[in-house]
Order: C-alpha cells, then sequence, then structure tokens
C-alpha cells in the first residue's frame, strides 16, 4: 500500500475507500446527468425569464419625416421631436406588445387625408419597420406619400428589454386578478381535499371496516384519468342540460365551484398517498398509553393522531396546493370566465401571441409554487425522525358504530369519484345529448375531430413507453450516482437541488420555457424541435422529482456496505450496480416506470404547445375536441387514457409481482 | 439447369426493378407540412382531392384553431416547420405578412378569383378561399323553454329577455370572437357606438368561449338557448339533427376569409407552388363549396343545405387592414372592458 491511501485512511475513520478510477466513472455520469438536467430545465427556464424582460415600445427617435405643403420639402424632423412639441404620447404609451401599431397620422393634429399635403418618412436605422397598405417596409430610404395614402402607414413597435412587461401586467386588473382566484381556488380546494382525504385514510388505517383495498383502488383512479376528465363529467352532470343540475340550486357549475370540485377529485388520490403513510407509520405505544390513562377517544385524537399526523398533513397541503394553482386543463374546461394564472398563460400565448405576456405569467405563477415547494421541503425533512426502532405499529380494533361510520363515509368518497368517471363513460356512448338518447359508438370516430383521431392515442402510448424507459434510466442511474458516490459533494448537492426543482415548476410554464430555448435557430439541438423526442424529455423533465425521490429512498435502504464490500473485493461499480443494486431495488424501479407512464398517458400542460402533426397526443385531444364543443368525444378519449391506464398498472402488478417472487426471495416475503 | 438460372436471374430482376420502382416512388414524393385552421372533418376530403391530381405531394397537416396555429406560426419565425399556409384567417396572414413570414407568389389563373380575395400586393402574398361569416345560432327547442323569441337584428339581442342565455367567443382566443367584434365596431361606430353595444350586450352574455365554433355546439347541445358563432358550423351542427335555426342579423355580419400562403423558407417551393396552384382551380372552389356559401371564385358558389340564403348579401364590407392594424388595440380594450365577468357574481 502506498503513501498516500495511508493518509486518506488516517484521514477518515469511516469504511471510506479513496476516490478511483469507479468514483471517477461515476462523477462522469453524474456531470452527464447534470447536464441533461441543465439543458432540459435550467437554460429553458432562464430563456423563458428573459422573455418576460424582452419589451416593445415605438421608437420615435428612429422615424423622420418632411412635409411639403406647396411651397417645397421641410427639413427633416424627427418623431420624437413631433410628439414633444404637440405634447401627445407619454413614455408608457409607447410601450406595446410585438403586434403594436401606431398611426404616424396621430403626431399630426391637422391632418386630413383629403389635403394636399405630401409626406415623406424614413427610418434612420434599419432596426424598426413600418407597414404601408400591409406591405413591411424596413429599410432606411426616404417615401413619398400623398395624404391620403399616409393615413395607411402605422408604424410598428421593435424589441427593447425592461420591466415594462410587469408593469403593463400589473396595471391590467383582469390580468393580475387571477393571482387572487388561482390563490383563493388553491386554498379552498386544499382544505377540502385534505380534510376529505384525511378522513379516507384516517377510515382505512384506524377502522376494521370492510372492502378496505377495494376503496384503496378506487381513491386512485383519479390518478389515471387527466385532470379535465372530472371538468366534463362536471358539465354532462351539473350543465345547463346537466342530470342533477337542480342540485346546485340555480348556480353555475362554471366558474368556481367546477374548478373546486374538480380539483378536490383530481388531487384526491396524491393527498390521501402521503397522509395514509403518515398515519401509517404512528406509534400503537402513545395508543396504549393514552388507553391505560382512560384518555377519551376525542381527546387522543387530538392529542396523540392530529400531532403525529402533521407533517403529513402539511406536506398534503402543499403538494394539492401546487397541484391545483399550476392546474390548467381544469379550469380551462369548466372554469367559465373565472380567470386563472394557467388559463391566462395560454390565452396569452395562444389567443394574443404575446410570448412575452405570457412568459410574465408564468414567472408570476412560479412564486407560489416556489413558495409551496420549499416550504414543503422543510416539512418533510423535520418528518423524518418519526419513528424509532421501538415503535410498535398502531392495530385497530373492531368497534361498531365507529367502523359502520367509516364505510358510510368511505363508500360516498368512492360514489362521488366512480359515479364522475361513469358519467364520463355513459356520455361518450350517447349519441347526441340530449336530445338522441340512443347508444352508439359515433363519438369514438376521432378521426373526423380534432386532435389527430386514434393516431394521437398511439401516439401517447409510444410517448408513455419511452418516457417510462428513458426516464427510469435517467432517473435511477442519476439518484444511484448522488446516493453512492464518495466526495463531490458540491457537484452532488448541485444535482440534488437541480432534481428537486421540476416539482416547483408548472407544466405549462416548462413546456412555454421549451419553446424558447429549443425553438431557437442558433441552438443546436432545435432539430428536435417538433419530434416526439423533445415531449419525452419534456416529460421525463415534467415528473423527475417525484421518480427520482422513490429511486433515493429505495437506495437508501441499501447499506453503503456493499459498496466498500465491492470496492475491497476489487468489484467495479458497474458490476455491483447490475448484479446488486438494480435487483435489490426493483419494486422501485417498476414503480417508477409506471408513475412516468400514467403521467405522460395524462398530462396536458407541458406537451400543449409542443406537439406536431406526428406527435398528437391523446390527451390533448381530449382537451381540443372539447374546445370546440365536442364533450363528448373528448369523453370518450379521455377514458380510453383511463382504460390504457389500467391496463398498464394490471400489467405492472403482475410483472412485479413474478418479478418481486424471484429477486425479493431475501425479504423473507 | 439453365432455366432455373433464368428463372432465378427473372426473380432478381423483377425484386431489382420492384424495389426500384418503390425507391423511385419514395424519391419522388413530397412531404408537404401545412397549417391549417379548417374544420377537422374536412381535412381528410381536402387532401384525398388534391391527390386526384398531384399524387406525388402528400400533405402532412397540423390542424388547430386560428389562434393557436398563428402562435405556432409566430413562435417559429425564425425556425419555420410549415412549408404552406392553407386555410387559415386572413387576418392571421396579414399578421405574418407584416413580420415579412410569408413568400410572394402569384398562382397561376388567380386573376380569375374575386380581388376581394386576393392580397392587394404587386405579387401577392396570400391568395383567400372562401369566407366564413359570423351567424347566431338559436335552439328552437331549449329557446321556447324559456320562453324566448327568435331575435332578427343584433341590437334584439339585448333585450332583457336573452340575459344569461347568451354565448360568445371570447375575442382574445377566438377569430371568430375577433371578427364579431371588429365587425360590430365598423358597423355600429369604431370610436363609440360599438363599444356600447357591447357594454350592453355584455350584461347579457352567460360567458365567453375560448373557440369560436364552441358556442353553436353548445347552443345545439341545449346547454345555452342561444351561440353566436358561425354560419359554417351551425349548418353543420343542423345537419347533425339539432334543433337549430341559423339567424342572420338585419344589420349585418362579420366575416374572415380562409386563404392560402407559402411559408417563407421553405424547403418544398416548388410543391409548395404546385399546392397554391392547385387551391384557387375551380375543383378547389367547388370542394371549398360543400361547406362554405362563398369561395373565392365568382359563379362556382351552389347554395349549401342548411345556410341561410340571405347570407351573402349581409356580409359587411369588411376592411382588413383596419382590423388588422388596430387588433392590439381593440383586444386591450375588450380585455380591459369584459375579460372580468367573475366579479359581478
Amino acid at each position: 500500500m502506498n503513501e498516500s491511501a495511508t493518509i486518506a485512511a488516517d484521514a477518515a475513520p469511516l469504511i471510506k475507500p479513496r476516490t478511483s478510477k469507479d468514483d471517477r466513472i461515476m462523477v462522469g455520469f453524474i456531470l452527464v446527468i447534470s447536464l441533461y438536467l441543465l439543458i432540459t430545465l435550467a437554460f429553458p427556464l432562464y430563456a423563458m425569464l428573459s422573455k418576460s424582460f424582452s419589451t416593445y415600445a415605438f421608437d420615435l427617435t428612429n422615424f423622420e419625416f418632411q412635409i411639403n405643403t406647396g411651397d417645397g420639402w421641410s427639413e427633416p424632423f424627427s418623431a420624437a421631436a413631433q410628439n414633444e412639441k404637440i405634447q401627445k404620447f407619454k413614455p408608457e404609451d409607447l410601450v406595446t406588445s410585438s403586434d403594436g401599431r401606431l398611426a404616424p397620422t396621430e403626431l399630426f393634429p391637422d391632418f386630413s387625408f383629403r389635403s394636399p399635403t405630401l409626406y415623406r418618412l424614413r427610418q434612420v436605422r434599419g432596426d424598426t419597420s413600418f407597414l404601408f397598405k400591409t406591405e413591411r417596409v424596413d429599410d432606411t430610404e426616404w417615401h413619398e406619400y400623398s395624404s391620403n395614402d399616409f393615413r395607411r402607414i402605422v408604424l410598428r413597435a421593435s424589441g427593447a428589454t425592461g420591466l415594462d412587461n410587469f408593469r403593463t401586467y400589473f396595471s391590467t386588473p383582469a390580468l393580475f386578478r387571477s393571482i387572487e382566484n388561482s390563490l383563493f381556488i388553491a386554498f379552498l380546494s386544499t382544505i377540502i381535499t385534505v380534510s376529505l382525504a384525511f378522513g379516507f385514510a384516517y377510515a382505512i388505517n384506524r377502522s376494521t371496516m370492510r372492502f378496505k383495498g377495494l376503496f384503496k383502488l378506487i381513491a386512485m383512479i383519479p390518478i389515471l384519468v387527466p385532470s379535465l376528465l372530472p371538468g366534463i363529467a362536471l358539465v354532462y352532470l351539473f350543465g345547463n342540460q346537466g342530470m342533477i343540475k337542480g342540485l346546485l340550486f340555480g348556480e353555475s357549475i362554471y366558474g368556481p365551484i367546477g374548478i373546486v370540485i374538480g380539483s378536490v377529485f383530481f388531487t384526491f388520490p396524491h393527498a390521501l398517498i402521503i397522509i395514509t403513510t403518515a398515519l401509517a407509520i404512528s406509534d400503537g405505544r402513545l395508543y396504549e398509553a393514552a388507553t391505560a390513562l382512560r384518555t377519551s377517544r376525542w381527546r387522543t385524537f387530538w392529542t396523540v393522531t392530529i400531532p403525529g399526523a402533521r407533517y403529513g398533513l402539511i406536506s398534503a397541503a402543499f403538494v394539492v396546493f401546487n397541484l391545483v394553482i399550476t392546474d390548467f386543463g381544469l379550469p380551462k374546461v369548466i372554469g367559465g370566465q373565472y380567470n386563472m394564472l394557467a388559463v391566462d398563460i395560454y390565452k396569452q400565448v395562444i389567443g394574443q401571441q404575446n410570448f412575452e405576456m405570457g412568459a410574465v405569467v408564468s414567472v408570476v405563477l412560479l412564486i407560489p409554487a416556489l413558495l409551496a415547494f420549499g416550504i414543503d421541503r422543510y416539512v418533510q425533512k423535520k418528518q423524518v425522525a418519526q419513528l424509532s426502532a421501538r415503535s410498535v405499529p398502531f392495530v385497530p380494533r373492531p368497534h361498531k358504530n365507529f367502523d359502520r361510520i367509516c364505510l358510510g363515509y368511505c363508500s360516498l368518497v368512492a360514489i362521488f369519484i366512480v359515479g364522475l368517471i361513469a358519467v364520463c363513460q355513459y356520455a361518450a356512448l350517447i349519441k347526441f345529448w340530449p336530445y338522441n338518447l340512443s347508444l352508439s359508438l359515433v363519438n369514438y370516430n376521432f378521426k373526423v375531430m380534432d386532435g389527430g383521431g386514434w393516431d394521437s392515442y398511439t401516439n401517447s402510448i409510444q410517448l408513455g413507453l419511452y418516457t417510462a424507459l428513458a426516464g427510469t434510466i435517467v432517473v435511477f442511474v442519476g439518484a444511484y450516482m448522488v446516493e453512492k458516490i464518495n466526495g463531490f459533494l458540491a457537484t452532488r448537492s448541485a444535482f440534488q437541488f437541480l432534481a428537486m426543482m421540476p416539482m416547483a415548476i408548472p407544466g405549462m410554464v416548462l413546456g412555454l420555457a421549451y419553446i424558447f430555448f429549443f425553438n431557437n435557430p442558433d441552438n443546436p439541438l432545435n432539430t428536435i424541435y417538433g419530434t416526439l423526442a423533445i415531449m419525452v424529455i419534456c416529460t421525463v423533465t415534467h415528473f423527475y422529482t417525484v421518480s427520482h425521490l422513490t429511486a433515493v429512498t429505495a437506495l437508501k435502504q441499501m447499506d453503503r456496505e456493499f459498496e466498500s464490500v465491492a470496492a475491497s473485493l476489487k468489484q467495479p461499480f458497474h458490476r455491483l450496480f447490475a448484479k446488486v443494486t438494480v435487483p435489490v431495488c426493483l419494486p422501485s424501479i417498476l414503480d417508477i416506470s409506471i408513475y412516468l407512464f400514467v403521467n405522460a398517458m395524462t398530462t396536458v400542460s407541458a406537451v400543449i404547445f409542443l406537439y406536431s402533426p406526428d406527435t398528437t397526443l391523446a390527451s390533448v385531444a381530449v382537451l381540443n375536441m372539447d374546445d370546440a364543443g365536442d364533450v363528448a368525444p373528448a369523453a370518450a378519449m379521455g377514458m380510453m387514457i383511463f382504460y390504457t391506464n389500467v391496463c398498464a398498472r394490471l400489467i405492472h402488478q403482475f410483472v412485479s409481482r413474478n418479478l418481486v417472487r424471484r429477486t425479493q426471495a431475501w425479504r423473507g416475503l | 439447369m439453365t432455366r432455373k438460372i433464368i428463372r432465378k436471374n427473372t426473380l432478381i430482376a423483377s425484386i431489382v426493378a420492384l424495389s426500384m420502382a418503390a425507391f423511385g416512388n419514395t424519391a419522388v414524393a413530397v412531404d408537404l407540412t401545412v397549417y391549417t385552421a379548417v374544420e377537422a372533418e374536412d381535412l381528410a376530403r381536402y387532401a384525398e382531392t388534391f391527390n386526384q391530381d398531384h399524387p406525388d405531394i402528400n400533405i402532412k397537416w397540423v390542424r388547430d384553431s386560428t389562434g393557436i396555429v398563428t402562435a405556432k406560426l409566430l413562435a417559429e419565425k425564425n425556425n419555420p416547420q410549415a412549408d404552406v399556409i392553407w386555410g387559415l384567417a386572413a387576418t392571421s396572414l396579414l399578421l405574418m405578412k407584416s413580420e415579412g413570414m410569408l413568400e410572394p407568389y402569384k398562382p397561376k389563373g388567380v386573376e380569375k378569383l374575386d380581388k376581394k380575395f386576393v392580397d392587394s400586393g404587386a405579387v401577392p402574398t396570400w391568395v383567400g378561399m372562401d369566407a366564413w361569416v359570423a351567424s347566431v345560432c338559436y335552439n328552437t327547442v331549449e329557446a321556447a323553454k324559456h320562453g324566448l323569441e327568435p331575435p332578427e337584428t343584433w341590437r334584439d339581442l339585448l333585450k332583457p329577455m336573452y340575459k344569461g342565455h347568451l354565448i360568445m367567443p371570447n375575442p382574445n382566443s377566438s377569430g371568430t370572437g375577433f371578427l364579431d367584434v371588429s365587425s360590430w365596431l365598423q358597423m355600429f361606430g369604431k370610436k363609440q357606438g360599438g363599444w356600447d353595444f357591447m357594454d350592453r350586450l355584455h350584461k347579457n352574455i352567460a360567458r365567453y368561449t375560448h373557440s369560436g365554433s364552441k358556442p353553436c355546439k353548445l347552443a345545439a347541445a341545449g346547454e345555452i338557448p342561444i351561440g353566436i358563432s358561425f354560419a359554417f358550423r351551425g349548418a353543420k351542427s343542423k345537419a347533425q339533427g339539432a334543433p337549430l335555426e341559423i339567424i342572420v342579423p338585419a344589420e349585418g355580419v362579420g366575416w374572415d376569409m380562409e386563404a392560402t400562403a407559402i411559408v417563407a423558407g421553405t424547403g418544398n417551393l416548388e410543391a409548395a407552388q404546385t399546392l397554391v396552384d392547385w387551391s384557387i382551380t375551380r375543383k378547389a372552389n367547388e370542394m371549398y363549396n360543400t361547406g362554405y356559401a362563398v369561395v373565392a371564385m365568382p359563379g362556382v358558389a351552389k347554395p349549401v343545405e342548411y345556410f341561410p340564403p340571405n347570407l351573402l348579401e349581409k356580409m359587411i364590407d369588411n376592411d382588413f387592414e383596419w382590423a388588422a392594424n388596430n387588433r392590439k388595440a381593440i383586444l386591450a380594450e375588450w380585455l380591459k372592458r369584459y375579460d372580468s365577468k367573475s366579479d359581478a357574481k
């Protein structure tokens, strides 16, 4: 053994091999995956941020006039000087968007198109343009016009950078009111969802009621459908031709009511998973103590159950808040005139082609999302030390009345969930609601509708498979490197930070950022724009965080001694990785891939700006068909997504069970 | 033995010939990426009819609503993905023209078209196909339930009895919505009258939709008695059996045309020109006529089933240049006045 190795061993009392060739390879891997996250996340976001500061204004100094009222041409004077003379436009009047137009006749108070006055116009530099009868002029020549022609000239805005977009945003009530709306809806949905999910989780964990397995299955259904599907179901239930619209007592479902009900539906399973986990780790000994002290059930609930689950509750609240405030499909389908931030991005970009303002709204939307994310991370860190080695799992005892209440409650929730899905399937099979209620498959003839027909369905499955495959590899390898490498702390924490970021980035924002970044001719990667590849990358990035956390959790369960042993046996890390790590973590790896598949099938927001003719998607087709008023076909396609995801889940279950039997025998299952 | 060899040789030869034929075909066939806002149900028919004359050009459609296609094209300004735009609002094409995104081209036989349907430039940058015209879709069954009378004019819609029974598209996201607003401004007064009309109409509107065809489809489905939409959509829904009446308000109706243009920088200029040449032929105009009552070539149009007969004479003298140049200002004003309907609740 040489000297340096001895020193390294002295300095580190832990069993820690020195940086070896393996470590260097692993750092190489980390750098590659970090680069991947930089390119697919950090750079696009930067591109979007800079877009939000790119403004348009009329540069009056660049336009010069000459006038001839019959006695020869006047000296050239700039539009800026003329503006100063007549005090027409204030500087803020000159701020506009890329689509802005300014008629120069506004600068000449006594202009009349009948007068014989002649006008000349030129641009000092060639970086602006004006339009004459829709023809674009961007040279620096003098152009001569009669009065009648001069009125058909409009000046165009030129680009600059500054805070003007934000100023415009906050001075347009129709826009900034969305902040209030979004926060209100998100708060309300969060409170309702978390309460409902807590009750459900409590019933599952703490009662001995029957059908627990069935209830757990039903509660997971909303994960399998796009978030806009409950919106469609609500239209059929409570719309003006709704089956049970009387229940709303004349209130309109289009607006806050619809958004909140739909949000509760699609966020319910997310909250339930977190709260169930929190309740499941509670310590049975505390309850034994409470019973021994003859504490009432009510008091035990408030002094033991709630404090024990508080981190789970808070975490669930922030996850739900984030999901609701960044969701786009649901408010678009059922929001009516109720503006929300995520829909505003869509309206700015798609309706007005105002990409700069879209970027501004994105930045605004990032703030609450980032905040919620930050607080959630903070809380999650505290949660870790809840369960000690001496804890005893809580075992519920039968309690007739309580079990009955639980059963009743869970049945109600289950009816709500199954009901909405059933309504969608029913609507999809009706020929022409509400005038022709005969059953038919005419709504499945996607070819004659928007959205790309059945191709979009196969595209979605392709996207799901590629995302699951590529995503699982990238995520798991990345997590392995970050978890099992020695040293290189800075690289690892930078990577960890990048890996956590996607959770805070709304899908709409990510998609828009991708346009700005990848559709730039100077970007050598612009060839992937419009392909399936960019959507796979976008989807992997969008759902990176949860997959990464799942992988890290699985890897943390494996003692680092494995690495030490392998190193002492002079085995390269990739051998250990292939022979031990991957088989041991197989259940988690399969979980990651099914998570990615299901989300790729249902996501709308991230890919809405990115699809091309060959890559239309089923989830986007649902949105587009609904948008065009083909609500029943939209429901039909939504249900296709649901059935596909159910099948994928079943296959996943089957494969896991078989593989687990083979690879997890050591767990003693 | 010899026979065997000969047979073998013929086999090889035929394989070679076959593969050459196949190869030859793929070499000649050109893929054209065509951006369009034409209704989805018509796309396959358009491509099929075109391929009867030009089987060697394969059209790849990118279909979306007007706003989305326009946004896509503008987003791709510096890295264009489209070869041809076939069937997009002329107002959108004017916007692209002002960005220098279109390739001027004078298609063969352009002189046969109505002048209104051809760009005014020396070499036109776009040529029109057909006009889509605003109309009111009126669900007779639902209206009867609410005791409504059919409106005859735009101003009729201001009557208090229609309160909450009207839906129209949001001009900020829908081309149809914008042509309604721009036509009201042109008919009732650009400075004041038009806005006064909309102020009062706004009081009766239940909500604004994102898409222009949706109000009519909602009316067809009975979600709302009256949807302000366009005639083509109404006729289609009526053909599907919806209890609709298509009303053309007496003051006149706004319209926009669907038009065709070549995207500057296309790698398939020749094929693009072939398509644009074909798009203004008599055959193409007859094809448009199955859905649209007004087409670019005079004398072609035959009455379309379920179309209101007086539609043609009610089309206003639309000032596209004014609409394009003031679009930004109109939309900003509209947003300021009406895009916070939720406040009233």
